[in-house]
């Protein structure tokens, strides 16, 4: 025992850093700080920290070239020890931190602690999730499968939208004129050099300022932050009613970075690593390309933006959303802290949230994509067939046959690109369903090029058919009127 | 002489004179100067070197004529997908060399070569013969036989290559990857939004 404490004296005397470290630890923190709300800027230091482990251990094997890196997946996932739950833990880490960030972001949104003096905490946090946004769209990049390669394709995409400069900007991203070895390497360097390298730099200054400048009190209605007097009062708070952040504060830290990391442990070993998907190999077009599920909701918000807004919003957009996200405490530095006081605030967050998880949701569904397959797996249900006249089963198979069914669902089966066909001739009129296959319009194309007369006659009047039962099909208002319900063959 | 207690010149030693320079000032001017030189020169070769593939002069060209094979494997009034090695690849690029596109023969000598990736955002666009369509899996874009926009969102019709008939060849100029900023062929150029490319 006297050994290692003369040991430890030896290393202090010259280290210096037990002083510091002392007081770093037990520096007072408000009482009610000590929270269980407040776990979880350490728990995203954790998640990183996990995260530079692992990504340590991937580049063991990991090789970063365009025609070996999805073959040294497939090694790290079957043939080195351990390789997969490597991946699993790095691959569910990333979901974590990117979860535990915004977690930690709207704790302190709803808590005011972007608030005097802690603004440039906030804005330098601002950055922080910029950067773990980038690490994981960058770290699916280098899961260089098809996804990856589209992904890539779509990201270039995007760069090509800037004007004047938007093709060089595309090689550059591409660090060359089409996606290739070089791009991966790029991706890499950013991934595994450039971007850590900031997140330590920045992470620093963060943890720096949240000991220089203290934890945020918990908010209390009324208790207004003024410049002038904010700083005597939160020094009163903590040394008069204060306790040290080691232990009292610490142990929840503890017990909840314990907590993320036995599920991250447990996803992994649960659900195991991500893909890869199919290679990285262009020629190989039977694909739907998809993004990580962190990216879903741009993914949905690219295929819904109005075309002709669609270049402004990409690149304006994003220069709004960081500019008001750095802005807020610059903007509101004082005043009260509480949400219960702050209505637009909590508002304007449940608005973003809400707006973010429908996105998701149908980035998911995707309902705007053809079911590509959809013509060729997807039979037409019986109960549309049955009782149906020879040119109305003929018009069945042109429905299916000309891929009407990759957009259109019969009986909730197909895609959900265009409305489902199941009571179609409730809503359309044989002339509007002519029209509508020939000349399409409303987005869909035309057919008219496709369609021989024969097949648009059978087509249509399958598509007649198509009503319940107990309900007319559409006519002509005028002859509907005065004439009788022409007989059709009801669904059954 | 320096006073090793105070670190500062004696009083009284300095030569008195407006314009005399002493040798810590130059020092400090000359170690700030040299590592301005330096850092000038170490930074500006390293700026080059990451914005190279952007720049006008880049290693690579971006486009140059490469063969899809034999006209024998395009028949007349149909659309086939075809591949040629990127004509810039690399050694170590592996698959990512090869690169799709969609050969339609109209006539004997009349062809449109489209670029695989949607006008839209880049996806692999398929080609479905028996409606005569292209469809994106992305975001839903479509297109007509002759690439024109059929519906969704992309801006414009699928992109074209130049191509050209040599030996008995189709050749097509190729080699970066097509975007709104730098689509392949000027044949569209004229109208960007809504172009038909027919």
């Amino acid at each position: 025992m006297r050994l290692i404490r003369g040991l430890g004296q030896w290393f202090d005397h010259r280290l210096q850093l037990g002083k510091p470290i002392q007081e770093a630890m037990s520096h007072p923190v408000p009482r009610r700080a000590a929270s269980w709300a407040y776990v979880f800027g350490s728990a995203s230091l954790t998640v990183l920290i996990l995260q530079f482990v692992t990504g340590i251990c991937l580049a063991f094997v990991y090789v970063p070239s365009a025609g070996e890196a999805w073959n040294s997946l497939q090694v790290l996932n079957h043939q080195q020890a351990f390789g997969w739950f490597v991946r699993a833990l790095h691959g569910w880490g990333s979901n974590f931190m990117v979860a535990i960030v915004l977690i930690h972001m709207i704790q302190v949104f709803l808590f005011g602690a972007y608030k005097y003096p802690r603004e440039l905490t906030w804005i330098v946090g601002v950055f922080l999730l910029l950067m773990t946004l980038g690490m994981a769209f960058t770290g699916q990049v280098l899961r260089f499968d098809q996804d990856a390669y589209w992904g890539l394709g779509i990201g270039a995409s995007i760069m090509g939208h800037v004007p004047l400069i938007g093709g060089n900007l595309v090689k550059l991203m591409l660090g060359g004129p089409i996606i290739a070895s070089e791009t991966l390497s790029r991706f890499f360097s950013i991934h595994v050099f450039i971007v850590p390298g900031a997140l330590i730099a920045f992470v620093g200054v963060h943890l720096l300022m949240v000991l220089k400048l203290g934890i945020n009190e918990w908010p209390v209605p009324g208790r207004v932050v003024k410049r002038e007097t904010y700083l005597t009062e939160y020094h009163e708070l903590t040394h008069k009613d204060g306790v040290p952040f080691v232990p009292d504060a610490f142990r929840k830290d503890l017990v909840f970075s314990g907590l993320v990391i036995l599920a991250i442990v447990a996803c992994a070993a649960l659900f195991g690593p991500y893909g890869p998907a199919g290679a990285p190999d262009p020629t190989v077009v039977q694909t739907a390309p998809r993004p990580d599920f962190f990216f879903l909701w741009l993914f949905a918000a690219l295929a819904l933006l109005p075309p002709s807004m669609e270049t402004i919003l990409l690149l304006v957009g994003p220069v709004i959303a960081i500019g008001l996200l750095i802005a807020l405490p610059l903007v509101s530095p004082t005043g009260e802290k509480s949400w219960r006081r702050r209505p637009i605030a909590a508002l304007s967050l449940l608005l973003i949230v809400v707006s973010l998880a429908a996105f998701t949701q149908l980035g998911v569904k995707s309902p705007w994509s053809p079911v590509m397959d959809a013509w060729s797996s997807t039979p037409v249900p019986q109960k549309f067939l049955d009782g149906r006249s020879p040119l109305e089963n003929q018009g069945a198979i042109v429905v299916q046959e000309k891929q009407c069914r990759n957009c259109h669902a019969l009986g909730d089966e197909g895609g959900k690109r265009g409305p489902a066909l199941d009571i179609v001739a409730t809503r359309l009129t044989e002339d509007q369903l002519i029209r509508q296959v020939l000349q399409g319009g409303g987005n869909m194309p035309a057919y008219g090029k496709n369609l021989s007369p024969a097949e648009t006659t059978a087509l249509v009047a399958f598509l007649k058919t198509l009503h319940p039962s107990n309900q007319v099909p559409a006519g002509d208002a005028a002859l509907v009127s005065t004439g009788p319900v022409p007989p059709e063959s009801p669904t059954k | 002489m320096l006073d090793p207690t105070t670190n500062k010149e004696p009083e009284g030693s300095a030569v008195p004179g407006p314009k005399k320079v002493s040798r810590r000032q130059l020092l400090t001017v000359l170690g700030v100067g040299l590592n301005v030189i330096a850092g000038a020169l170490f930074t500006v070769p390293i700026l080059g070197y990451i914005l190279a593939p952007g720049g006008r002069r880049a290693m690579r060209k971006d486009l140059e004529w490469i063969t899809l094979g034999p006209l024998t494997q395009f028949p007349v009034g149909e659309t086939r997908l075809a591949t040629y090695r990127n004509p810039f690849v690399r050694s170590w690029d592996g698959a990512t060399g090869d690169i799709p596109c969609w050969v339609r023969r109209i006539a004997d000598n009349q062809f449109q070569v489209f670029a695989i990736n949607c006008a839209h955002l880049g996806c692999p666009v398929r080609w479905f013969p028996q409606s005569g369509l292209f469809m994106c899996p992305c975001h839903g874009g479509a297109y007509y036989a002759d690439g024109s926009r059929a519906s969704g969102p992309p801006p414009r019709g699928l992109f074209q290559y130049d191509y050209k008939l040599e030996n008995k060849e189709l050749w097509i100029k190729a080699g970066q990857m097509p975007t709104l900023a730098s689509p392949p062929s000027v044949a569209c150029a004229d109208h960007p939004r809504r172009c038909s490319c027919a």
